[in-house]
């Protein structure tokens, strides 16, 4: 497949954008996509996935976050502000999700079409997010039978919500 | 100096066997990225910071973490000569990035190169599993196993709504890029590649060149992969790719039939010319060798070159790379020295199919 654009070399990077529903295609040959500097932000060496993808974060939606001009939004783990987050396409840390969690759920949207993780979950570490998650119910269901005054089967569920914790405390 | 296990054989011992589809499906490849809790990843680690972590992963490779897997050798990149980080890269089981830009970076390596771990490149643990032929399943299963082992011994960056947090939003979630390198001579000829590639990158999957990103079709080599790793689970995206790889595979089959069938001749022509130039040239370009391969390989797979083994186009692509060829003559050479050493190397290789059999 030609370039689109000089027709001359082949097409080596192959992309489809959609702004808002709308969708476009591109198929370029690398010295036409670098030429094309409003369309995909071109590096040093060469553009990627990453310049690619700067070009998305740098898309703010209409009508959000003006008038937050004065407090740069940072990550307070390692210190990446959102702008240089913007600029790299690369979080510094893994607490920068939890910082910026407030915009990424547009930006995941537009590379993934999706915001939440429906994969795999790690063994170990897997094993604690469900028993937390199992004693945050049984502490929603202490507090039902309390106020029902459903005194013995209360203790039976608050012994369970200690021995969770006792095995989570172990690890 | 004694030449590393690596830097002797230009493809890597898991490719020597064919598997399903492998007369079009040359690998399939499956990679996890995942990073450790509690440091910063690699971009904006500091030198102690990035040493802690090469140390954690490789120590747990130490501890004996993998044995259960395989044998595995631990390169610490900066021990690395840069000739041989160029040969690891043009064999595929380092990337450019860990190659020219990592710090404390490591690769470990299982020695029939089939599994190859990268340590601090994007992220801390890029776990790559290679097969040959389509096995994309089983490429996940084992690199899912490493990613357990892994688990066993470090904490993860694991959200439970974002999934494994990765340095680049493009890969958060599972993780995972999953790819299929194909060979795909009649689709190119007969042009359908085409309307193939918009239809494939439509479906949110992205074609690619060997080399990777930007690179062109090199051969007429093929790299599909997925795009998305957030919001489907591991086995979704596996079967998205492999359900769109089957139809590439079943239009390449249907291609190949047609030209032997209406243009039988012709087919022969240009195969057993490529075939006859890479047997006599005194002077050829990458390009040209890698073309000619293609060739050569379409006419051994529809058998009308006998005796010459199908994995002669791999080796030959990587063993006419800059890097390859210097280390194999032992010399630098400029881009034209260069093509008269493959041409030479090219000619010598196939001496051993014409005379006397492989």
């Amino acid at each position: 497949m030609l370039c689109q654009d000089c027709g001359k070399r082949p097409a080596t990077l192959h992309f489809t954008k959609i702004v808002n529903g709308e969708k476009s295609e591109f198929h370029f040959c690398e010295a036409c996509a670098r030429e094309r500097g409003e369309l995909i932000p071109g590096t040093a060496n060469g553009f990627s996935i990453h310049s690619l993808l700067s070009g998305l974060l740098d898309f703010d939606p209409p009508g959000g976050g003006a008038g937050h001009v004065s407090h740069p939004l940072r990550c307070e783990s390692c210190g990446l502000t959102y702008s240089q987050f913007s600029k790299v396409g690369r979080f510094g840390c893994s607490d920068c999700y939890r910082y910026f969690s407030g915009k990424l759920d547009g930006l995941l949207k537009r590379v993934h079409g999706n915001t939440v993780h429906v994969g795999k979950v790690p063994q170990r570490a897997g094993r604690m997010i469900r028993s937390r998650r199992e004693i945050d119910r049984l502490k929603r269901e202490l507090q039902e039978r309390i106020a029902r005054e459903d005194f013995e089967s209360a203790a039976r569920i608050r012994d369970r919500i200690r021995e969770l914790e006792r095995r989570l405390a172990e690890g | 100096m004694e030449k590393r296990r690596f830097a002797r054989e230009a493809i890597s011992e898991w490719m020597r066997h064919g598997g399903p589809d492998s007369d079009i499906v040359i690998s399939s490849r499956v990679r996890l990225a995942r990073n450790l809790s509690g440091h910063p990843f690699p971009m904006l680690a500091t030198n102690h910071q990035a040493r802690e972590v090469m140390e954690k992963l490789t120590g747990a490779v130490r501890a004996g973490k993998l044995d259960e897997i395989g044998k595995f050798d631990i390169f610490v990149l900066d021990d690395l000569t840069e000739l041989e980080k160029q040969v690891l890269v043009e064999k595929h089981l380092i990337s450019p990035a860990l190659a020219n830009e990592s710090r404390c970076g490591a690769l470990i390596l299982d020695r029939t190169e089939s599994v190859s771990i990268m340590v601090n490149e994007e992220d801390h643990l890029r776990i790559q599993c290679l097969y040959p032929g389509f096995q994309v399943k089983e490429a996940w299963t084992k690199a899912s196993r490493i990613d357990d082992k892994f688990e066993e011994a470090v904490d993860y960056a694991f959200d439970e709504t974002r999934g494994y947090l990765t340095s680049c939003p493009t890969n958060v979630g599972t993780g995972i890029r999953a790819s299929v390198m194909m060979h795909l001579p009649a689709l190119v000829i007969t042009q359908q590649i085409n309307r193939i590639i918009p239809a494939v990158t439509q479906v949110g999957l992205v074609v690619r060149g060997i080399y990777g990103e930007g690179s062109e079709a090199l051969g007429n080599l093929f790299q599909v992969s997925n795009q998305i790793t957030l919001g489907q689970s591991e086995e979704e995206i596996l079967d998205h790719l492999h359900n769109v790889a089957r139809q590439m595979i079943e239009h390449e089959k249907a291609a190949r039939r047609r030209l032997l069938a209406e243009s039988r001749l012709r087919i022969q022509d240009r195969v057993c010319r490529s075939y006859g130039i890479l047997c006599h040239a005194a002077v050829i370009d990458s390009k040209e060798a890698a073309q000619r391969l293609s060739d050569v390989r379409l006419g051994i797979d529809l058998g009308l070159i006998p005796d010459v083994p199908p994995a002669v186009m791999n080796e030959l692509l990587v063993k006419t790379q800059p890097a390859f060829l210097q280390q194999t003559f032992n010399e630098t050479m400029t881009p034209e020295q260069r093509d008269v050493r493959r041409a030479e190397m090219i000619r010598e290789h196939f001496r051993k199919f014409r005379y006397g059999g492989a």
